[in-house]
């Protein structure tokens, strides 16, 4: 498997093929569209993530020592924002994501191209999996 | 030809119209939320803080007396601008949400006891819904509220059963900020008038659409905000008739609004200053004289053709796309003002405005502070374009083209 880094550099890369932010978003939205489907019933209020104005369910699992991530979203562009970040992280170990400082994101400019609630969201989001490195590595 | 001459006259007003966001020309269609200002605001206020900037009441010197003479003659202008009978009824706020605020808080203190009832309606703004849930909360007052149909037009007809002799006040919008239909005030006055219940109306969107008249109408409190209106924000206005002012006590203490003061208690200054405690927004509270010049200019400008013509391609738009659903339809005598909120099937709100803003177009997405609303209709938000008479039929193209786009990408 590839570093993390290399895989965050690699986004960054693709990111910066597209000029304009509508093309951006298209890509985002090509994501979105393709994440594998979250099964409706484990859409419960503990999987939701607080901040953001469109509803956003994030769920992980430890298996043989990484960490696995599944999320939804009734927004398409924040369901692609979720996609990019579980193709990253998913499939690392709790400790390489603890290890991380997510400033991959920074660099594709994604924070500052969202509307302020939105951009909430995508904190809540890091939080999250932030939040599951450091509980899977107790 | 000479229509064409006023939309760019107005235009012309308002410099920020002018703006490039991510290289497209700004289509401004957030109005409702706030109003763009004109020049002239943006000048006054400049001048107030260069020539005139002093606290209001207090001082003898040149200073004071200018920005004093400023600041009450702007009273006096509200008035007129309202048809109110005295100027003592004019209280001068920081926007809608603390008038009401102001009412529900010294109004309950002096009318609302255990049991009894506050009627507000479906499609208020959260500004006229939690302060009476408050008062309700401190007082163990019910709340009740009047319905709107499918159409989002408000059930007055269910009024009358509402009332009942525990009913101490009506609180209603004039226009929702959601669905743009103009409530029969005079109707909702009259029911409640007949039981003896006053009303409160939330003006925040008539005042812009509208022209009040508040003794005409006969409403016993008309809450406003300047910022909708052109005009600078953190400035607001409540009307209360006389006699309600009179009998409530003040709401927040301290400044001008005491008598004297002494450890043994103190005596209130009477109204208005009864009610503007605290140093007043005296540099921003003369810029709803412009404001209001404007205003009565652009509710001319809304029914003239060019406007109209805008305002009617969004609504046929709107309403005749199968894609789309559009809340508040007009019925009847019902009339629509240019606020439009819609849902696109399959889509959600956030996507679209995402989008819109990246072409240029600034919308409202969510709940539009109207969660009850919301849920009324069964969505967790929608998309809200709102116009002003300096809005363009290009421009309105240019949206139709865009959320086709927009959806495109999306669906």
């Amino acid at each position: 498997m590839e570093s993390l880094k290399t895989v965050q550099n690699e986004v960054v890369e693709t990111f910066s093929m597209y000029d304009e932010w509508l093309d951006k978003y298209e890509y985002l939205i090509e994501l979105g569209k393709n994440l594998e489907s979250y099964p409706e019933n484990e859409k419960t209020d503990d999987k939701l993530i607080k901040g953001c104005q469109s509803r956003v369910w994030l769920d992980w699992r430890l298996e043989d020592g990484k960490l696995h991530f599944r999320a939804d979203s009734d927004a398409i562009i924040t369901k692609g924002i979720i996609s990019l970040l579980i193709s990253v992280y998913s499939g690392r170990t709790p400790s390489e994501i603890a290890g991380d400082d997510f400033s991959f994101i920074e660099k594709i400019g994604l924070k500052e191209n969202l509307s302020p609630t939105r951009a909430n969201g995508l904190v809540s989001m890091i939080d999250t999996i932030r939040k599951a490195a450091a509980e899977s590595m107790q | 030809m000479m229509i064409v001459m006023r939309t760019q006259e107005l235009r012309n007003l308002f410099p920020i119209l002018n703006t490039k966001v991510y290289g497209r020309n700004l289509v401004y269609f957030d109005n409702a939320a706030t109003s763009q200002r004109p020049q002239s605001v943006i000048d006054l206020m400049t001048s107030i803080a260069l020539n005139s900037n002093a606290n209001i009441h207090r001082a003898v010197h040149y200073l004071a007396n200018e920005a004093t003479v400023m600041y009450e003659s702007t009273r006096d202008a509200v008035k007129d601008f309202i048809g109110a009978s005295s100027r003592e009824e004019i209280v001068f706020t920081s926007g809608t949400t603390a008038s009401i605020n102001l009412v529900a808080y010294s109004f309950g203190e002096a009318f609302i006891g255990e049991g009894d009832e506050v009627i507000v309606s479906e499609a208020e703004h959260h500004s006229d819904i939690v302060p009476w849930q408050i008062v309700c909360q401190r007082k163990r007052a019910v709340l009740k509220v009047i319905p709107v149909d499918d159409n989002g037009v408000l059930q007055t007809d269910k009024l009358e059963g509402l009332i009942n002799d525990r009913t101490r006040i009506v609180a209603v919008t004039h226009i929702s900020n959601v669905l743009g239909l103009v409530n029969p005030i005079e109707e909702i006055v009259r029911i409640s008038h007949s039981h003896g219940v006053p009303v409160l109306v939330d003006g925040a969107q008539g005042i812009v659409h509208q022209k009040v008249n508040v003794q005409k109408s006969d409403v016993d409190f008309y809450a406003f905000s300047g910022h909708k209106m052109y005009s600078a924000t953190g400035t607001g206005v409540l009307y209360g008739k006389r006699k309600w002012l009179d009998a409530m006590p003040p709401f927040m203490g301290g400044g001008e609004m005491i008598d004297t003061v002494k450890f043994s208690g103190t005596t209130f200054a009477p109204l208005p200053e009864k009610f503007e405690a605290g140093t007043q927004n005296f540099n921003a509270v003369p810029t709803l004289k412009e404001g209001m010049k404007l205003a009565e200019l652009m509710r001319e400008a809304e029914l003239e053709s060019q406007s109209a013509e805008a305002f009617s391609m969004m609504y046929d738009f709107l309403s005749g796309d199968e894609r789309i659903r559009l809340y508040g339809v007009p019925c009847g005598t019902t009339r629509k003002v240019p606020v439009f909120s819609f849902t696109v099937k399959g889509v959600h709100h956030e996507d679209l405005a995402l989008i819109l803003d990246k072409m240029g177009i600034a919308v409202r997405s969510g709940q539009m502070c109207a969660e009850p609303l919301m849920d009324r209709f069964g969505v967790t938000g929608m998309l809200r374009v709102s116009l002003a008479p300096y809005n363009t039929a290009e421009e309105v193209e240019y949206f139709k083209k865009s959320l086709n786009k927009a959806i495109d990408m999306l669906a």
